[in-house]
């Protein structure tokens, strides 16, 4: 089924993330933080000149999975499948992609290229997303081929300080894979390395 | 010298070594007509060890699923019904200049290099992975996209 996605959540208090929790404002406190010691190794990456062409193919590539990443997650919120707390983590992990996909694209802009842009639409296997299950299974594949594309790009880069950047979203990648593989009853992590 | 017969020769009234080697003969050779047997018998025909690698390909296809998905295109272009295809081949997928004119068709052999380190096979692919380094893997995620029905 093909997927238009919005770029930003419907307002839908049903979507919103639970604003008195205070593990989730210590989150966002924490992934504040983390954000701007990645942002600051890219300002550095982008300043010097280390950086090449293919580090910003590179980025634009993960752009590229990010975005798709976020529609995911929005076909996910809306299918009214998935329920609380489930559905706040779904959103929760959207809005990580977001800000993926936000470093991401403002890093290729200050290397001076172009930054890819969200589809008008995605093919997602909606017709075989029957149940919460379904959803959070589909989640967790996209996630652990994200873990996947990042520990293969980590390699590539010219620029140590976006390889850091890199390997930041790929443990916050991680944690989303092993998240939804136990709440899907799975074993939450089930090897000592990834792949 | 004459050697001293030995104690079988001498019980049997024959050569130790004519008796010895024609039972041995047969003895080895019944053994390993049995061995053959039990290796035929056990061994897995072509296809079951062509299944087991097409599941074990399938198993690690997931490092793909960022990127890719059989039936449709999303970062990277589908890979149902690759076999065959020229590089660059899936209508509608927009490719790197240089895949498109890599000249390359997907085979056993093209798929295992380009997967064994994609931007060294082919400098400029909007591939950005390093590859799968581990040649067994590879080779099972290769007989995995081999297996794909055309789309």
């Amino acid at each position: 089924m093909i997927f238009k996605p919005q770029h930003s959540l419907p307002a839908d208090d049903t979507l919103a993330l639970p604003r008195r929790s205070f593990l989730h404002g210590a989150g966002a406190l924490t992934l504040s933080a983390a954000a701007v010691a990645v942002l600051a190794g890219v300002d550095h990456a982008a300043a010097g000149s280390t950086a090449t062409a293919s580090d910003v193919t590179i980025l634009n590539t993960a752009l590229g999975a990010e975005l798709e990443a976020i529609a995911a997650y929005q076909v996910g919120a809306e299918s009214g499948l998935l329920k609380k707390p489930v559905l706040d983590l779904a959103v929760q992990f959207q809005g990580h992609h977001k800000e993926h996909a936000d470093l991401l694209a403002d890093t290729v802009r200050k290397l001076g290229g172009t930054a890819a842009e969200a589809k008008t639409a995605y093919a997602f296997p909606t017709d075989q997303l029957k149940s919460q299950a379904d959803v959070l299974r589909f989640a967790a594949g996209l996630e652990k081929g994200a873990v996947s594309a990042y520990l293969g790009a980590v390699p590539l880069f010219q620029n140590r300080d976006l390889a850091k950047a890199a390997a930041s979203i790929l443990g916050d990648e991680a944690m989303h894979w092993a998240v939804l593989r136990n709440a899907l009853g799975e074993n939450p992590v089930p090897s000592a390395f990834v792949s | 010298m004459i050697p001293a017969p030995s104690r079988e020769a001498s019980v049997t009234g024959r050569p130790a070594g004519a008796r010895a080697g024609g039972s041995l003969l047969h003895e080895r050779a019944a053994a390993f007509a049995a061995s053959l047997l039990i290796v035929l018998l056990t061994a897995p025909t072509a296809g079951q060890a062509d299944d087991s690698a097409v599941a074990r390909g399938k198993a690690a296809y997931t490092r793909c699923l960022a990127c890719h998905a059989v039936e449709y295109d999303r970062v990277g272009p589908r890979h149902c019904g690759i076999r065959g295809r020229k590089a660059g081949g899936v209508e509608g997928y927009s490719y790197s200049d240089a895949l498109a004119a890599s000249g390359l068709t997907w085979t056993r052999e093209t798929l295992d290099r380009f997967l064994a380190a994609p931007l060294k096979t082919v400098p400029g692919t909007l591939m950005t992975y390093d590859g799968v380094k581990d040649s067994r893997t590879r080779s099972d995620i290769v007989t995995y996209l081999l297996s794909l029905p055309p789309c």
